[in-house]
Protein backbone atom coordinates (compact mmCIF):
# COMPACT_ATOMS: atom_id res chain seq x y z
CA UNK A 1 0.00 0.00 0.00
CA UNK A 2 2.97 2.47 0.86
CA UNK A 3 4.67 1.56 -1.90
CA UNK A 4 1.75 2.56 -4.00
CA UNK A 5 0.99 5.49 -2.03
CA UNK A 6 4.54 7.48 -3.17
CA UNK A 7 5.43 5.76 -5.92
CA UNK A 8 5.74 9.28 -7.64
CA UNK A 9 7.77 10.37 -4.52
CA UNK A 10 9.88 7.25 -5.19
CA UNK A 11 10.24 7.78 -8.46
CA UNK A 12 11.08 11.25 -7.88
CA UNK A 13 13.91 10.39 -5.75
CA UNK A 14 15.15 7.51 -8.07
CA UNK A 15 15.53 9.51 -11.31
CA UNK A 16 17.48 12.34 -8.72
CA UNK A 17 20.01 9.71 -7.25
CA UNK A 18 21.19 8.50 -10.86
CA UNK A 19 22.38 12.22 -11.31
CA UNK A 20 25.21 14.07 -10.01
CA UNK A 21 24.92 15.86 -6.61
CA UNK A 22 25.33 19.45 -8.13
CA UNK A 23 22.26 19.45 -10.46
CA UNK A 24 19.78 17.54 -8.22
CA UNK A 25 18.03 20.59 -6.66
CA UNK A 26 17.33 22.04 -9.48
CA UNK A 27 16.20 18.82 -11.57
CA UNK A 28 14.07 18.16 -8.41
CA UNK A 29 12.24 21.58 -8.95
CA UNK A 30 12.07 21.12 -12.57
CA UNK A 31 10.67 17.76 -12.03
CA UNK A 32 8.02 19.48 -9.97
CA UNK A 33 7.22 21.36 -12.57
CA UNK A 34 6.99 19.29 -15.31
CA UNK A 35 4.65 17.51 -12.91
CA UNK A 36 2.17 20.29 -12.49
CA UNK A 37 2.11 21.31 -15.58
CA UNK A 38 1.35 17.78 -17.78
CA UNK A 39 -1.30 16.30 -15.01
CA UNK A 40 -3.11 19.70 -14.78
CA UNK A 41 -2.53 20.17 -18.55
CA UNK A 42 -4.41 17.18 -18.83
CA UNK A 43 -7.00 18.23 -16.69
CA UNK A 44 -7.98 21.17 -18.72
CA UNK A 45 -7.88 18.73 -22.00
CA UNK A 46 -10.61 16.50 -20.18
CA UNK A 47 -12.07 19.20 -18.34
CA UNK A 48 -13.42 20.75 -21.65
CA UNK A 49 -14.65 17.69 -23.26
CA UNK A 50 -15.98 16.39 -20.17
CA UNK A 51 -17.99 19.80 -19.43
CA UNK A 52 -19.02 19.80 -23.30
CA UNK A 53 -20.60 16.34 -23.03
CA UNK A 54 -22.13 16.64 -19.49
CA UNK A 55 -23.39 20.32 -20.67
CA UNK A 56 -25.06 18.11 -23.86
CA UNK A 57 -26.23 15.69 -21.73
CA UNK A 58 -28.05 18.27 -18.85
CA UNK A 59 -29.47 20.07 -22.26
CA UNK A 60 -30.76 16.58 -23.99
CA UNK A 61 -27.41 16.80 -26.49
CA UNK A 62 -24.60 14.30 -27.47
CA UNK A 63 -21.73 17.10 -26.93
CA UNK A 64 -19.25 16.78 -29.21
CA UNK A 65 -19.14 13.00 -30.60
CA UNK A 66 -17.10 12.95 -34.11
CA UNK A 67 -13.56 14.04 -33.19
CA UNK A 68 -11.72 10.14 -32.02
CA UNK A 69 -13.94 8.06 -30.24
CA UNK A 70 -16.98 9.34 -28.41
CA UNK A 71 -15.65 12.78 -29.50
CA UNK A 72 -12.50 12.01 -26.73
CA UNK A 73 -10.15 13.75 -29.02
CA UNK A 74 -11.87 17.16 -29.46
CA UNK A 75 -9.60 18.75 -27.42
CA UNK A 76 -6.87 18.00 -29.74
CA UNK A 77 -8.93 19.40 -32.79
CA UNK A 78 -9.84 22.17 -30.64
CA UNK A 79 -5.94 22.83 -29.78
CA UNK A 80 -4.74 22.33 -33.68
CA UNK A 81 -7.28 25.25 -34.60
CA UNK A 82 -6.69 27.28 -32.08
CA UNK A 83 -2.80 26.96 -32.99
CA UNK A 84 -3.10 27.28 -36.79
CA UNK A 85 -5.90 30.23 -36.58
CA UNK A 86 -4.92 34.01 -36.66
CA UNK A 87 -3.68 36.01 -34.45
CA UNK A 88 -5.69 39.78 -35.02
CA UNK A 89 -4.01 42.77 -32.53
CA UNK A 90 -6.26 45.56 -33.23
CA UNK A 91 -4.59 48.35 -35.09
CA UNK A 92 -5.20 51.05 -32.02
CA UNK A 93 -4.55 48.46 -28.87
CA UNK A 94 -1.69 48.80 -26.64
CA UNK A 95 0.76 46.10 -28.41
CA UNK A 96 3.11 45.09 -25.58
CA UNK A 97 0.35 44.82 -22.76
CA UNK A 98 -2.37 42.86 -24.86
CA UNK A 99 0.64 40.83 -25.87
CA UNK A 100 2.17 40.47 -22.20
CA UNK A 101 -2.36 40.07 -20.60
CA UNK A 102 -2.79 36.28 -21.90
CA UNK A 103 0.95 35.42 -19.74
CA UNK A 104 -0.03 37.40 -17.19
CA UNK A 105 -3.00 35.80 -16.27
CA UNK A 106 -1.65 32.25 -17.01
CA UNK A 107 1.86 32.11 -15.30
CA UNK A 108 1.21 33.07 -11.75
CA UNK A 109 -1.83 30.40 -11.71
CA UNK A 110 0.86 27.98 -12.31
CA UNK A 111 2.63 29.25 -9.41
CA UNK A 112 -0.77 28.56 -7.08
CA UNK A 113 -0.32 24.79 -7.97
CA UNK A 114 3.10 24.60 -6.16
CA UNK A 115 1.99 24.80 -2.73
CA UNK A 116 -1.29 22.66 -3.05
CA UNK A 117 -0.56 18.66 -1.55
CA UNK A 118 -1.61 16.46 -4.14
CA UNK A 119 -0.99 13.61 -1.81
CA UNK A 120 1.14 12.34 1.13
CA UNK A 121 4.51 14.55 0.50
CA UNK A 122 3.70 15.61 -2.15
CA UNK A 123 3.60 19.51 -2.78
CA UNK A 124 5.91 21.04 -4.38
CA UNK A 125 6.98 23.89 -1.66
CA UNK A 126 6.53 23.17 1.50
CA UNK A 127 5.34 26.73 2.31
CA UNK A 128 4.89 28.03 5.78
CA UNK A 129 2.68 30.58 4.51
CA UNK A 130 0.83 28.58 1.60
CA UNK A 131 -2.54 30.05 1.76
CA UNK A 132 -1.41 33.41 1.72
CA UNK A 133 0.96 32.24 -1.20
CA UNK A 134 -2.23 31.59 -2.86
CA UNK A 135 -4.32 34.00 -2.57
CA UNK A 136 -1.02 36.73 -3.16
CA UNK A 137 -0.33 35.13 -6.56
CA UNK A 138 -4.68 34.43 -7.27
CA UNK A 139 -4.51 38.48 -6.89
CA UNK A 140 -2.55 38.36 -10.77
CA UNK A 141 -5.19 37.44 -12.48
CA UNK A 142 -7.29 40.73 -11.61
CA UNK A 143 -4.35 42.82 -13.35
CA UNK A 144 -4.03 40.39 -16.31
CA UNK A 145 -7.93 40.91 -16.83
CA UNK A 146 -7.80 44.62 -16.51
CA UNK A 147 -4.65 44.31 -18.92
CA UNK A 148 -6.40 42.92 -21.74
CA UNK A 149 -9.47 44.82 -21.12
CA UNK A 150 -7.58 48.18 -21.12
CA UNK A 151 -4.83 47.42 -23.84
CA UNK A 152 -7.47 46.37 -26.46
CA UNK A 153 -8.46 49.47 -27.13
CA UNK A 154 -12.23 48.37 -27.21
CA UNK A 155 -15.60 49.75 -25.57
CA UNK A 156 -16.68 45.85 -24.89
CA UNK A 157 -13.13 44.71 -23.63
CA UNK A 158 -13.16 47.29 -21.41
CA UNK A 159 -16.55 47.35 -19.80
CA UNK A 160 -15.54 43.59 -19.67
CA UNK A 161 -13.15 43.91 -17.70
CA UNK A 162 -14.37 46.64 -14.88
CA UNK A 163 -16.56 44.07 -14.98
CA UNK A 164 -14.47 41.33 -14.46
CA UNK A 165 -12.64 43.86 -11.35
CA UNK A 166 -15.51 44.66 -9.59
CA UNK A 167 -16.84 40.55 -9.54
CA UNK A 168 -13.26 39.26 -8.80
CA UNK A 169 -12.48 42.07 -5.72
CA UNK A 170 -15.96 41.61 -4.15
CA UNK A 171 -15.93 38.21 -4.40
CA UNK A 172 -11.99 37.69 -3.06
CA UNK A 173 -13.43 38.96 0.18
CA UNK A 174 -15.89 36.33 0.92
CA UNK A 175 -13.41 33.88 -0.60
CA UNK A 176 -10.70 34.75 2.28
CA UNK A 177 -12.62 34.64 5.23
CA UNK A 178 -14.21 31.83 4.09
CA UNK A 179 -10.87 30.54 4.64
CA UNK A 180 -9.86 32.03 7.55
CA UNK A 181 -11.82 29.30 10.13
CA UNK A 182 -9.80 26.66 9.03
CA UNK A 183 -6.89 28.40 9.38
CA UNK A 184 -7.56 30.24 12.79
CA UNK A 185 -8.24 25.91 13.89
CA UNK A 186 -5.51 24.13 12.33
CA UNK A 187 -3.67 27.21 13.93
CA UNK A 188 -1.51 27.20 10.70
CA UNK A 189 -1.09 28.81 7.05
CA UNK A 190 0.76 26.01 5.72
CA UNK A 191 -1.36 23.53 3.62
CA UNK A 192 0.60 20.56 4.38
CA UNK A 193 -0.45 21.19 8.64
CA UNK A 194 -3.96 22.00 7.48
CA UNK A 195 -4.05 18.32 5.87
CA UNK A 196 -2.19 16.59 8.70
CA UNK A 197 -5.18 18.65 11.18
CA UNK A 198 -7.98 17.01 9.50
CA UNK A 199 -6.57 13.34 10.09
CA UNK A 200 -7.61 10.14 12.06
CA UNK A 201 -11.43 9.04 12.00
CA UNK A 202 -14.26 9.34 14.18
CA UNK A 203 -16.45 5.96 14.00
CA UNK A 204 -14.39 5.44 10.58
CA UNK A 205 -15.37 8.20 8.97
CA UNK A 206 -13.10 10.69 8.74
CA UNK A 207 -12.79 14.28 10.24
CA UNK A 208 -12.58 16.58 7.63
CA UNK A 209 -13.19 20.47 8.40
CA UNK A 210 -16.77 20.20 5.79
CA UNK A 211 -18.27 17.72 8.93
CA UNK A 212 -18.16 20.41 11.35
CA UNK A 213 -20.91 23.11 11.17
CA UNK A 214 -18.48 25.94 10.33
CA UNK A 215 -16.41 23.65 7.99
CA UNK A 216 -20.01 23.07 6.40
CA UNK A 217 -21.22 26.50 5.89
CA UNK A 218 -17.51 27.36 4.92
CA UNK A 219 -17.72 24.64 2.18
CA UNK A 220 -20.68 26.21 0.46
CA UNK A 221 -19.40 29.89 0.76
CA UNK A 222 -16.26 29.14 -0.50
CA UNK A 223 -17.15 27.22 -2.75
CA UNK A 224 -20.01 29.95 -4.40
CA UNK A 225 -17.13 32.47 -4.20
CA UNK A 226 -14.89 30.47 -6.13
CA UNK A 227 -17.01 30.39 -8.97
CA UNK A 228 -17.73 33.70 -9.07
CA UNK A 229 -13.53 34.14 -8.78
CA UNK A 230 -13.40 32.07 -11.78
CA UNK A 231 -15.40 33.95 -13.49
CA UNK A 232 -17.74 30.48 -14.17
CA UNK A 233 -21.21 30.37 -15.03
CA UNK A 234 -23.73 31.33 -13.01
CA UNK A 235 -21.09 34.65 -12.59
CA UNK A 236 -19.81 35.10 -15.77
CA UNK A 237 -20.71 38.17 -16.50
CA UNK A 238 -17.10 39.93 -17.57
CA UNK A 239 -17.93 37.72 -20.68
CA UNK A 240 -21.83 37.85 -21.04
CA UNK A 241 -22.27 37.54 -24.42
CA UNK A 242 -25.45 38.97 -24.88
CA UNK A 243 -24.39 42.43 -23.68
CA UNK A 244 -20.91 42.50 -24.52
CA UNK A 245 -19.81 40.23 -26.71
CA UNK A 246 -16.77 38.85 -25.28
CA UNK A 247 -16.00 41.24 -22.53
CA UNK A 248 -12.15 41.56 -22.40
CA UNK A 249 -11.96 38.73 -24.34
CA UNK A 250 -13.41 40.46 -27.46
CA UNK A 251 -10.12 41.18 -29.40
CA UNK A 252 -8.02 37.67 -28.55
CA UNK A 253 -7.97 35.34 -30.47
CA UNK A 254 -5.97 32.20 -31.52
CA UNK A 255 -3.21 31.35 -29.28
CA UNK A 256 -3.92 33.97 -26.87
CA UNK A 257 -7.26 33.55 -26.41
CA UNK A 258 -6.54 29.85 -26.06
CA UNK A 259 -4.05 31.16 -23.15
CA UNK A 260 -6.99 32.79 -21.08
CA UNK A 261 -9.17 30.05 -21.66
CA UNK A 262 -6.79 27.57 -20.31
CA UNK A 263 -5.95 30.45 -17.48
CA UNK A 264 -9.59 30.92 -16.75
CA UNK A 265 -9.50 26.57 -16.36
CA UNK A 266 -6.51 26.81 -14.30
CA UNK A 267 -7.78 29.30 -11.65
CA UNK A 268 -10.69 27.32 -11.51
CA UNK A 269 -8.59 24.00 -10.38
CA UNK A 270 -6.24 26.03 -8.23
CA UNK A 271 -9.34 27.30 -6.43
CA UNK A 272 -11.12 23.90 -6.65
CA UNK A 273 -7.73 22.03 -5.02
CA UNK A 274 -7.52 25.00 -2.37
CA UNK A 275 -10.98 23.98 -1.29
CA UNK A 276 -10.31 19.81 -1.44
CA UNK A 277 -7.64 20.99 0.70
CA UNK A 278 -9.07 23.43 3.33
CA UNK A 279 -12.60 21.74 4.10
CA UNK A 280 -12.56 17.83 2.06
CA UNK A 281 -9.55 16.77 3.87
CA UNK A 282 -6.74 16.63 1.14
CA UNK A 283 -5.48 13.51 0.38
CA UNK A 284 -7.29 11.35 2.79
CA UNK A 285 -9.37 9.04 2.68
CA UNK A 286 -13.58 9.84 3.46
CA UNK A 287 -13.55 6.26 5.93
CA UNK A 288 -11.11 4.23 7.42
CA UNK A 289 -11.59 1.25 5.74
CA UNK A 290 -10.70 3.11 2.34
CA UNK A 291 -6.99 4.26 4.35
CA UNK A 292 -5.83 1.51 1.34
CA UNK A 293 -6.17 3.99 -1.63
CA UNK A 294 -3.20 5.71 -2.69
CA UNK A 295 -3.17 9.40 -1.15
CA UNK A 296 -3.06 11.06 -4.39
CA UNK A 297 -5.88 9.00 -6.00
CA UNK A 298 -8.12 9.98 -2.34
CA UNK A 299 -7.24 13.71 -3.93
CA UNK A 300 -7.82 13.87 -7.16
CA UNK A 301 -11.38 12.03 -7.01
CA UNK A 302 -12.11 14.94 -4.69
CA UNK A 303 -11.24 17.30 -7.25
CA UNK A 304 -12.73 15.63 -9.97
CA UNK A 305 -16.31 15.48 -7.81
CA UNK A 306 -15.91 19.06 -7.33
CA UNK A 307 -15.23 19.36 -10.74
CA UNK A 308 -18.41 18.23 -11.79
CA UNK A 309 -20.13 20.04 -9.46
CA UNK A 310 -19.23 23.28 -11.28
CA UNK A 311 -20.21 21.47 -14.38
CA UNK A 312 -23.26 20.75 -13.20
CA UNK A 313 -23.85 24.53 -11.27
CA UNK A 314 -22.75 25.97 -15.04
CA UNK A 315 -26.03 23.47 -16.71
CA UNK A 316 -28.17 25.15 -14.15
CA UNK A 317 -28.30 28.49 -13.09
CA UNK A 318 -28.71 31.28 -15.38
CA UNK A 319 -26.83 34.44 -15.40
CA UNK A 320 -26.97 36.94 -12.73
CA UNK A 321 -27.64 40.67 -13.15
CA UNK A 322 -24.85 42.50 -11.99
CA UNK A 323 -26.38 44.23 -9.23
CA UNK A 324 -27.84 41.02 -8.22
CA UNK A 325 -24.11 40.08 -8.34
CA UNK A 326 -22.61 42.13 -6.32
CA UNK A 327 -25.43 42.67 -3.69
CA UNK A 328 -25.34 38.97 -3.57
CA UNK A 329 -21.38 39.33 -2.66
CA UNK A 330 -21.63 42.33 -0.30
CA UNK A 331 -25.02 41.39 1.72
CA UNK A 332 -25.18 37.80 1.61
CA UNK A 333 -22.21 36.25 1.16
CA UNK A 334 -19.69 38.64 3.49
CA UNK A 335 -21.90 38.87 6.34
CA UNK A 336 -22.30 35.15 6.27
CA UNK A 337 -18.76 34.54 6.25
CA UNK A 338 -18.31 36.62 9.35
CA UNK A 339 -21.10 34.77 10.93
CA UNK A 340 -19.17 31.29 9.93
CA UNK A 341 -16.48 33.13 11.56
CA UNK A 342 -18.11 33.49 14.89
CA UNK A 343 -19.40 30.07 14.45
CA UNK A 344 -15.67 28.74 14.36
CA UNK A 345 -14.77 30.38 17.71
CA UNK A 346 -18.00 28.94 19.49
CA UNK A 347 -17.11 25.67 17.81
CA UNK A 348 -13.56 26.08 19.47
CA UNK A 349 -13.68 27.00 22.34
CA UNK A 350 -16.76 24.93 23.53
CA UNK A 351 -14.94 21.97 22.58
CA UNK A 352 -12.15 22.82 25.12
CA UNK A 353 -13.36 21.97 28.66
CA UNK A 354 -16.72 22.56 28.39
CA UNK A 355 -17.26 19.52 27.27
CA UNK A 356 -21.01 20.01 26.10
CA UNK A 357 -21.96 17.50 24.11
CA UNK A 358 -21.74 16.81 20.50
CA UNK A 359 -25.42 17.31 19.28
CA UNK A 360 -25.81 20.60 21.51
CA UNK A 361 -22.68 21.91 19.49
CA UNK A 362 -24.38 21.26 16.39
CA UNK A 363 -27.26 22.67 17.69
CA UNK A 364 -25.93 26.00 18.42
CA UNK A 365 -23.84 26.24 15.29
CA UNK A 366 -27.05 25.84 13.58
CA UNK A 367 -28.99 28.30 15.77
CA UNK A 368 -26.06 31.16 14.76
CA UNK A 369 -25.94 30.29 11.15
CA UNK A 370 -29.41 29.40 9.64
CA UNK A 371 -31.31 32.73 11.07
CA UNK A 372 -28.55 34.39 9.54
CA UNK A 373 -28.81 32.40 6.54
CA UNK A 374 -32.52 32.78 6.56
CA UNK A 375 -32.39 37.16 7.67
CA UNK A 376 -29.76 37.94 4.83
CA UNK A 377 -31.59 35.57 2.09
CA UNK A 378 -34.58 37.46 2.80
CA UNK A 379 -32.84 40.75 2.67
CA UNK A 380 -31.70 40.05 -0.75
CA UNK A 381 -35.03 41.05 -1.96
CA UNK A 382 -36.23 43.82 -0.31
CA UNK A 383 -40.16 44.28 0.39
CA UNK A 384 -40.65 46.87 -2.68
CA UNK A 385 -44.27 47.54 -2.97
CA UNK A 386 -46.60 45.14 -5.33
CA UNK A 387 -45.27 45.91 -8.89
CA UNK A 388 -47.93 46.05 -11.09
CA UNK A 389 -47.63 45.64 -14.80
CA UNK A 390 -49.11 47.34 -17.30
CA UNK A 391 -49.95 45.83 -21.04
CA UNK A 392 -51.63 47.66 -23.66
CA UNK A 393 -54.98 46.04 -24.65
CA UNK B 1 -54.35 43.16 -18.40
CA UNK B 2 -52.68 43.50 -14.91
CA UNK B 3 -50.22 40.52 -14.01
CA UNK B 4 -50.67 40.40 -10.20
CA UNK B 5 -46.80 39.68 -8.62
CA UNK B 6 -47.17 36.20 -7.05
CA UNK B 7 -46.64 36.54 -2.87
CA UNK B 8 -43.95 34.19 -1.91
CA UNK B 9 -43.64 32.36 1.00
CA UNK B 10 -40.92 32.05 3.41
CA UNK B 11 -39.70 28.83 2.23
CA UNK B 12 -39.82 30.24 -1.01
CA UNK B 13 -37.85 33.45 -0.29
CA UNK B 14 -34.88 31.11 1.43
CA UNK B 15 -33.89 30.84 -2.52
CA UNK B 16 -31.81 27.45 -1.48
CA UNK B 17 -34.45 25.21 -1.85
CA UNK B 18 -35.49 26.59 -4.95
CA UNK B 19 -32.02 26.19 -6.31
CA UNK B 20 -31.63 22.68 -5.03
CA UNK B 21 -34.77 22.03 -7.19
CA UNK B 22 -33.10 23.78 -10.26
CA UNK B 23 -30.06 21.24 -9.55
CA UNK B 24 -32.66 18.08 -9.35
CA UNK B 25 -34.48 18.60 -12.86
CA UNK B 26 -30.50 19.04 -14.44
CA UNK B 27 -29.78 15.55 -12.53
CA UNK B 28 -32.83 14.04 -13.93
CA UNK B 29 -31.94 15.63 -17.91
CA UNK B 30 -28.33 14.21 -17.16
CA UNK B 31 -29.35 10.46 -16.00
CA UNK B 32 -32.49 10.12 -17.76
CA UNK B 33 -32.56 12.97 -20.12
CA UNK B 34 -33.34 11.21 -23.73
CA UNK B 35 -31.15 12.30 -26.62
CA UNK B 36 -33.19 14.22 -29.37
CA UNK B 37 -30.31 15.09 -31.22
CA UNK B 38 -30.38 14.03 -34.98
CA UNK B 39 -27.02 12.78 -36.22
CA UNK B 40 -27.42 15.06 -39.34
CA UNK B 41 -25.08 13.94 -42.12
CA UNK B 42 -25.96 9.56 -41.19
CA UNK B 43 -29.38 9.89 -40.26
CA UNK B 44 -31.81 12.46 -42.10
CA UNK B 45 -35.87 13.83 -41.32
CA UNK B 46 -38.19 12.77 -43.40
CA UNK B 47 -39.42 15.99 -45.41
CA UNK B 48 -43.28 16.64 -44.80
CA UNK B 49 -45.50 16.88 -47.88
CA UNK B 50 -45.73 20.56 -49.38
CA UNK B 51 -41.88 21.02 -48.31
CA UNK B 52 -40.45 24.24 -50.33
CA UNK B 53 -37.20 22.87 -51.17
CA UNK B 54 -34.86 23.61 -54.48
CA UNK B 55 -37.08 24.31 -57.58
CA UNK B 56 -37.08 22.31 -60.59
CA UNK B 57 -38.63 21.88 -64.30
CA UNK B 58 -40.60 18.93 -64.97
CA UNK B 59 -41.39 16.69 -68.25
CA UNK B 60 -45.11 15.44 -68.68
CA UNK B 61 -45.53 12.15 -68.88
CA UNK B 62 -44.45 12.23 -72.45
CA UNK B 63 -41.52 13.38 -71.79
CA UNK B 64 -41.87 16.90 -73.15
CA UNK B 65 -40.68 19.93 -71.33
CA UNK B 66 -44.11 21.34 -69.52
CA UNK B 67 -42.41 25.07 -70.16
CA UNK B 68 -43.50 27.53 -72.71
CA UNK B 69 -41.17 30.07 -71.42
CA UNK B 70 -43.85 32.37 -70.78
CA UNK B 71 -41.05 34.36 -68.35
CA UNK B 72 -43.90 35.10 -66.06
CA UNK B 73 -41.93 32.78 -63.35
CA UNK B 74 -38.90 35.01 -63.91
CA UNK B 75 -41.03 38.18 -64.09
CA UNK B 76 -42.33 37.33 -60.35
CA UNK B 77 -38.82 35.99 -58.88
CA UNK B 78 -38.23 38.10 -55.70
CA UNK B 79 -34.22 37.54 -55.99
CA UNK B 80 -34.27 37.38 -59.69
CA UNK B 81 -32.87 33.83 -59.95
CA UNK B 82 -34.27 33.12 -62.69
CA UNK B 83 -33.24 33.21 -66.52
CA UNK B 84 -34.87 32.30 -69.14
CA UNK B 85 -33.86 32.40 -72.47
CA UNK B 86 -36.64 32.31 -74.79
CA UNK B 87 -36.24 29.94 -78.18
CA UNK B 88 -36.98 33.42 -80.49
CA UNK B 89 -38.78 32.82 -83.91
CA UNK B 90 -37.09 29.33 -84.40
CA UNK B 91 -39.81 26.75 -85.04
CA UNK B 92 -38.86 23.30 -83.66
CA UNK B 93 -40.62 20.68 -85.90
CA UNK B 94 -38.87 17.70 -84.15
CA UNK B 95 -41.32 17.93 -81.17
CA UNK B 96 -44.93 18.22 -83.15
CA UNK B 97 -47.37 21.16 -83.04
CA UNK B 98 -46.69 22.02 -79.00
CA UNK B 99 -46.29 25.39 -78.05
CA UNK B 100 -42.43 27.11 -77.93
CA UNK B 101 -39.66 26.13 -75.33
CA UNK B 102 -37.08 27.67 -73.52
CA UNK B 103 -33.91 27.64 -75.25
CA UNK B 104 -32.37 28.18 -71.61
CA UNK B 105 -33.64 28.13 -68.25
CA UNK B 106 -31.25 28.88 -65.42
CA UNK B 107 -32.02 29.08 -61.78
CA UNK B 108 -28.49 30.63 -59.60
CA UNK B 109 -29.21 28.65 -56.72
CA UNK B 110 -27.35 30.77 -54.45
CA UNK B 111 -29.90 33.62 -55.19
CA UNK B 112 -33.09 31.63 -54.79
CA UNK B 113 -35.12 32.11 -51.27
CA UNK B 114 -37.40 28.89 -51.93
CA UNK B 115 -40.49 31.03 -51.87
CA UNK B 116 -42.30 29.11 -54.39
CA UNK B 117 -43.61 32.14 -56.29
CA UNK B 118 -42.58 30.47 -59.30
CA UNK B 119 -44.52 27.45 -58.78
CA UNK B 120 -47.64 29.53 -57.69
CA UNK B 121 -47.61 31.82 -61.27
CA UNK B 122 -46.37 28.98 -63.59
CA UNK B 123 -49.79 28.58 -65.90
CA UNK B 124 -48.10 25.09 -67.00
CA UNK B 125 -47.64 23.95 -64.11
CA UNK B 126 -43.79 22.93 -64.96
CA UNK B 127 -41.58 24.46 -62.26
CA UNK B 128 -42.04 22.54 -58.92
CA UNK B 129 -40.70 23.09 -55.45
CA UNK B 130 -39.05 19.60 -54.87
CA UNK B 131 -37.69 18.61 -51.47
CA UNK B 132 -34.03 18.82 -52.03
CA UNK B 133 -33.06 21.25 -48.89
CA UNK B 134 -29.38 21.25 -48.98
CA UNK B 135 -27.56 21.83 -52.22
CA UNK B 136 -23.94 21.86 -52.55
CA UNK B 137 -21.20 23.26 -54.70
CA UNK B 138 -17.31 23.65 -55.46
CA UNK B 139 -18.34 27.09 -57.52
CA UNK B 140 -20.75 30.15 -57.52
CA UNK B 141 -20.67 28.94 -61.50
CA UNK B 142 -21.89 25.30 -60.53
CA UNK B 143 -24.47 26.48 -58.47
CA UNK B 144 -26.60 28.04 -61.16
CA UNK B 145 -28.21 24.83 -62.62
CA UNK B 146 -29.12 24.99 -66.49
CA UNK B 147 -32.27 24.00 -67.83
CA UNK B 148 -31.01 19.93 -68.36
CA UNK B 149 -29.65 19.78 -64.98
CA UNK B 150 -33.02 20.95 -63.42
CA UNK B 151 -35.43 18.83 -65.73
CA UNK B 152 -33.35 15.79 -64.66
CA UNK B 153 -33.58 16.62 -61.19
CA UNK B 154 -37.04 17.41 -61.38
CA UNK B 155 -38.25 14.26 -63.26
CA UNK B 156 -41.37 13.63 -64.58
CA UNK B 157 -44.72 14.56 -63.41
CA UNK B 158 -48.18 12.66 -63.54
CA UNK B 159 -50.70 14.91 -64.87
CA UNK B 160 -53.91 14.18 -65.13
CA UNK B 161 -54.93 16.04 -68.04
CA UNK B 162 -52.12 15.44 -70.85
CA UNK B 163 -53.01 18.94 -72.54
CA UNK B 164 -50.51 18.13 -75.76
CA UNK B 165 -51.46 14.49 -76.21
CA UNK B 166 -53.83 15.17 -79.14
CA UNK B 167 -52.21 18.27 -80.81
Amino acid sequence: MNNLDQIFVYAKYWLLSQLPGGVQSLVSIVLDIIAIIAVFGTCFALTTILERKGLGRIQNRYGPNRVGPCGLLQPMADAIKMLTKEDIVPFAADKVVHYLAPLVLTVPIWLAFSVIPFGREMSAIDLDAGVLFFFAVGGASELAVFMAGWSSRNKYSLVGAMRAIAQMISYEVPLVLATIPVIMLSGSLNLNKIVEAQSGYAFGVAQWNVFTPWGFAGFFLFLIAATAESNRSPFDLPEGESEIIAGFLTEYSGFKYALFFLGEYLGLFAVTALSVTLFLGGWHAPLQVLEFLPSWFCFFVKFAAIIAVFIWVRGTVPRLRFDQLLNFSWRFLVPLTLVNLLVAVVWHFTSLGAGLDQSLRWLISAAMIVPAYVYFGRALSPNRPTRIYQYAE
Amino acid sequence: MIVKREKLNLWERLYGPAIVDGFKVTLRHFFFGKTVTMQYPEEKWTVPEGYRGAPYLVKDPEGRTKCVSCQLCEFVCPPKAIRITPPGPVVDTTTGNVEKRPKEFEIDMLRCIFCGYCQEVCPEEAIFLMKDYSLTGQSRAEMVYDKEKLLALGGVHQDKIWKWKNK
